[in-house]
């Protein structure tokens, strides 16, 4: 099944970059490189040192804002599932931040924080937060009650109850709001590299594209994209490790 | 399974402590707002028997059920469980849901031994616990499985095995076969009744089938509904002596089931 699923993944990005490499040929835009000219540039940006160099400016708000937004979002979103009164006070919050126009809010954040990390990690935060509050609030809502009951009937306490029952029963909804929350994170770093101070890849991107480098502009774009999907398996391995049940399926079935 | 073989000294056992009652109920209200679910509700369960509460559907059942697990509190009223008053859930009493409640992401093994998990008993101690119960309801080899991978009979087969390794004094069953098929469900009946012949506890049995109680019960309360009370108690006399096999051909079984139908058929919509 392994192998299987490698081999599909192998094969859609085998069709992916090929329809890149036969659009960038045509081509569709002047602005529009082959795959093969953009990973040339991806590889000379490697070897001189300059993509390291801009993923550690990247990398900064972006790690920093992914994890307050995993903490505070879980810990945030049990107690929103857990008690109406944190539900009301707290809901609307998130569901404001997640329907703001954040382009707009930008000049807003920057005036209160200046164009420093702050207001940079804000961005990556409103984008990755509401989406893993709301989730973890919804799963912990939707723990089956029977199974609430039945650790009441055998005696749990309340720290039981949630850490033995809730937070396993709702991990699967959890894990999905962490990875499109994720995601969103990586959108919101690089929103804030190019709205608010051109630095790191956003910097690649911006300057790139003012010098019509377009194959260095995309092969930034790329190399941003991997490094999520990266990410984003690391976190299904974490679920995996942690919840060994969550990919077996479920008694419902 | 292996531990039902009839056994008469159990059941000479279950005569002499008639008078002993291991639950008692006595005056129990329950009110959700306006709605009466169970009006001046009195009922004793005598130890080392099968009580069934039999109902149409919606007569409270289920609500009197979870009052005596402690699940629930009564507006009124009080139960006794071995003598002393119920306040919630205690290790007196274990319980087997209609619908499993599994946890989907343990293995069986875990969820065997969840109750004693709960209960602050160390690892190997517990899962020695739970692989005896687990041969017992005959689930050998599937200590590493997990639920989504059992048919529904097996499924109850670990939510039974769960109650019976608590040791728990008091069994209540809240409809435990109605979601498995017909052929497993009688089978479950037969273990049932050797289950009570063999183990020393009490079991509370809702249910909705009126042969199914006939069939497993030493005393059948009849609860009619809008508000819950206790219309009619029933104890079949020769029932127990019979062989599980020839009792729904007997003459008193057949009785049994019919008035008990008829005094039902006016509540069922």
């Amino acid at each position: 099944m392994v192998s299987r699923s490698l081999t599909l993944k192998l094969v859609s990005a085998i069709i992916v970059f090929g329809a890149w490499e036969i659009a960038g040929r045509i081509p569709v835009s002047y602005a529009f490189p082959t795959f093969i000219d953009s990973m040339k540039a991806l590889s000379a940006m490697i070897l001189d040192g300059r993509l390291f160099a801009a993923y550690g400016e990247t990398l900064k708000p972006l790690v920093i804002g992914v994890l307050i937004s995993a903490v505070l979002g879980i810990i945030i979103g049990l107690w929103i599932g857990l008690s109406e009164w944190f539900d009301w006070l707290f809901s609307p919050i998130f569901i404001v931040m997640q329907a703001a126009p954040l382009a707009a809010l930008i000049p807003l954040l920057v005036m209160i924080y200046g164009i420093g990390l702050t207001s940079k990690v804000f961005v990556v935060c409103i984008m990755a937060m509401p989406v893993i509050v709301l989730n973890t609030a919804g799963a912990v809502r939707n723990t089956p009650s029977s199974f609430i009951e039945m650790g009441k009937s055998f005696l749990a306490s309340r720290r039981e109850v949630l850490a033995k029952i809730i937070i396993p029963a709702a991990s699967p909804v959890i894990f999905s709001g962490l990875r499109l929350g994720v995601s969103a994170g990586f959108i919101g770093a690089i929103l804030s590299e190019l709205k608010i101070t051109p630095t790191g890849v956003g910097d690649i991107i911006t300057f790139s594209r003012s010098i019509a480098d377009y194959a260095s502009m995309y092969a930034a774009i790329f190399s941003i994209i991997v490094l999520a999907v990266v990410f984003l398996n690391l976190l299904e391995m974490l679920e995996r490790v942690l919840f060994e049940g969550n990919v077996r399926g479920y008694a419902s079935d | 399974m292996v531990m039902l073989q009839t056994n008469a000294l159990a059941e000479d056992q279950s005569v002499l402590d008639q008078t002993d009652n291991a639950v008692s109920v006595s005056n129990v209200s329950k009110n959700y707002g306006d709605v009466e679910a169970l009006k001046n509700l009195s009922l004793d369960f005598p130890r080392g028997q099968l009580t069934s509460l039999l109902g149409p559907s919606g007569c409270g059942k289920t609500t009197l059920l979870k009052i005596i697990a402690g699940l629930l509190e009564p507006t009124e009223g009080e139960i006794l469980v071995n003598g002393s008053p119920v306040t919630g859930p205690g290790e007196d009493r274990a319980f087997v849901f209609q619908d499993f409640a599994l946890l989907p992401w343990a293995s069986v093994l875990r969820n065997v031994a969840f109750g004693l998990e709960l209960r602050g008993v160390a690892r190997s101690e517990r899962e020695d616990i739970a692989v005896k119960y687990i041969k017992d309801v005959g689930l050998e080899g599937f200590e590493k499985s997990f639920p989504h991978e059992l048919s529904g009979g097996m499924r109850q087969r670990v939510g039974l095995a769960r109650a019976l390794s608590v040791d728990a004094d008091v069994l209540l069953m809240d409809e435990p076969f109605s979601a498995v098929d017909e052929q497993t469900r009688r089978k479950f009946q037969e273990d049932l009744l050797a289950l009570v012949a063999n183990e020393n506890k009490t079991f509370l049995f809702v249910t909705h089938s009126i042969e199914e109680a006939v069939y497993v019960s030493d005393q059948i309360a009849i609860l009619l509904p809008r508000p819950s009370r206790v219309s009619e108690i029933i104890r079949p006399t020769g029932l127990r002596e019979k062989d599980s096999t020839s009792i729904r051909r007997d003459p008193e079984y057949l009785d049994i089931v019919d008035s008990i139908w008829e005094s039902l058929k006016t509540y069922v919509e």
